[in-house]
């Protein structure tokens, strides 16, 4: 349980106003050079309720999809296109690791080679029976 | 028994996804509190890892270390003793007892010879082996005779990585850390009371796909999860900064989450990943719910002075402090104490604050 203290004015660590130039500049090096940048959000000193607040100042986008692999994941693009947030949970729904993910589509997203030759073979083998 | 299978065959024979294999291998990097940039590399180590027999041997302690890897959710216990690790010989967790327990344990040490892992939670009585015994063997013996096939030791706990509890003055059973009796085998020490359990679970992970010991401190700890002090993380530290610390626990300081330290909170001098892993499934941490830091991954944290003596107050160790006493009289000190009893009373009586100071003066 979080000790219930009042959170006013700024939040507290002064974390938020970095982080957020850290996806501006990461921003620019997607669209100059193709590069991804992933922010672990666990791996930040961030105070309760400072999260949430980095979540409001990107806001909503476009884009809401959810995946089903060893527990649900949610893919959001944020109000900022190509800043995405994601978050893996295990089985249990809880939340296992959240993500800044600055890039044109988070990778998980994308089908997997490995997955699409199995794909291939279970294609054959539907076509075969037929 | 550890099997040939490595852990990526394991997945695809349960029908797991290359894609939920992304998924596990991010989570990992993140609980090993590596970068997300080492995603590809870990897939690629794991792709290959075999899963290491591991032999876990619980002496001087409370159980509180494995009650804490149970609590882990990340991967979930299960998924971890049967994907990734072999575990062939636990008190707690197996099933079998007596001579059946025993001899699985010495099967394991047959045959993974040099491969091995052993894991051990709590410190180990030196003064008279019967303070502690399994199955008849002193804890001692046990030890060394485990030991000599490990391919590397994990020490889970405070007790074992430093003694911990036990070791606490006067230290009445002569407890020993593994790493003050084996000299010979690479010693990875994941201190705690207990340890946050994603942290157990990352050491294990990071010598399961890595295959490597992970880069120590020189209290033996990996840096990776104690190469940081709780107070640098701390996100009451603005407050410290400012000079706005709490001087009671339920004072207006304390309730507007001011910094603790006053309070005695070991922040400043613990190194632990609390403050960023967080305890509970990532809910909080002991600061965060308004108490301070113990600093229980320190060695000797149990006398350090008093849990709630501010670091920067002059401490006395109990043998230095019955001198003084002594010195100025016990009359005196006797004196003091009813104050303050009769102080402390009348306060709950009155439901009036009664500041940590009081009951420092009273012990």
């Amino acid at each position: 349980m979080t000790f219930p203290v009042e959170v006013t004015g700024e939040p507290w660590t002064g974390n938020v106003q970095p982080l957020l130039h850290e996806i501006y500049y990461a921003l620019q090096r997607l669209l100059e050079t193709g590069e991804i940048t992933v922010i672990d959000l666990r791996a930040l000193p961030l105070a309760p309720g400072e999260e949430e607040k980095i979540e409001q100042k990107l806001g909503q986008g476009e884009v809401r999809a959810r995946i089903e692999a060893l527990g649900p994941s949610e893919i959001l693009e944020t109000g900022i296109a190509g800043v995405w947030l994601v978050t893996h949970y295990n089985t249990e729904e809880e939340i296992l690791g959240r993500y800044i993910e600055i890039c044109r589509i988070p990778a998980i997203l994308e089908s997997q080679d490995q997955d699409i030759e199995y794909g291939l073979d279970e294609m054959e083998a539907l076509l075969e029976t037929r | 028994m550890a099997n040939d299978k490595s852990l990526i065959e394991i997945l695809k024979s349960r029908g797991v996804s290359r894609r939920a294999f992304l998924k596990f291998c991010t989570t990992t990097a993140s609980m090993m509190a590596l970068p997300p940039s080492m995603v590809p590399a870990i897939a690629s180590a794991m792709e290959n890892a075999r899963r290491p027999s591991v032999i876990w041997l619980s002496f001087q302690e409370c159980t509180g270390c494995t009650e804490s890897l149970t609590r882990s959710h990340t991967p979930t216990v299960e998924g971890l003793i049967f994907d990734a690790i072999s575990l062939d010989y636990h008190h707690t967790l197996q099933a079998a007892s007596g001579d059946a327990a025993e001899h699985a344990r010495e099967e394991a040490m047959k045959e993974n010879y040099g491969s091995y892992l052993l894991v051990v939670d709590g410190s180990i009585p030196l003064d008279n082996p019967g303070y502690s015994t399994i199955a008849g063997i002193s804890n001692l013996d046990m030890l060394k005779e485990t030991a000599k096939g490990a391919a590397a030791i994990i020490s889970v706990g405070s007790c074992a990585a430093f003694g911990g509890l036990p070791h606490a003055n006067p230290n009445p059973t002569g407890a020993a850390s593994v790493a003050d009796i084996i000299k010979d085998k690479p010693i990875i020490n994941v201190p705690g009371c207990p340890p946050i359990p994603v942290v157990i679970t990352g050491v294990f992970l990071h010598y399961l796909t890595l295959g490597t010991i992970p880069e120590l401190d020189g209290l033996g700890r990996p840096k990776a999860f104690y190469g940081q002090n709780i107070h640098d993380r701390c996100y009451r530290r603005p407050f410290y900064e400012r000079g706005q610390f709490a001087e009671t626990f339920d004072d207006e300081g304390a309730r507007a989450g001011w910094c603790l330290y006053k309070l005695g909170c070991k922040g400043p001098i613990t190194y632990n990943a609390c403050a960023t892993m967080k305890w509970n499934q990532g809910t909080s941490f002991p600061i965060e719910s308004g108490h301070g830091c113990l600093g229980c991954s320190e060695p000797r944290f149990w006398d350090m002075g008093g849990f709630y003596t501010a670091l920067s107050e002059p401490t006395l160790d109990v043998t230095r402090a019955v001198g003084v006493a002594a010195a100025v009289g016990a009359g005196a000190g006797l004196a003091v104490g009813a104050v303050n009893q009769i102080k402390k009373k009348r306060a709950q009586s009155n439901h009036e604050t009664v500041s940590v100071d009081d009951y420092k003066e009273d012990a």
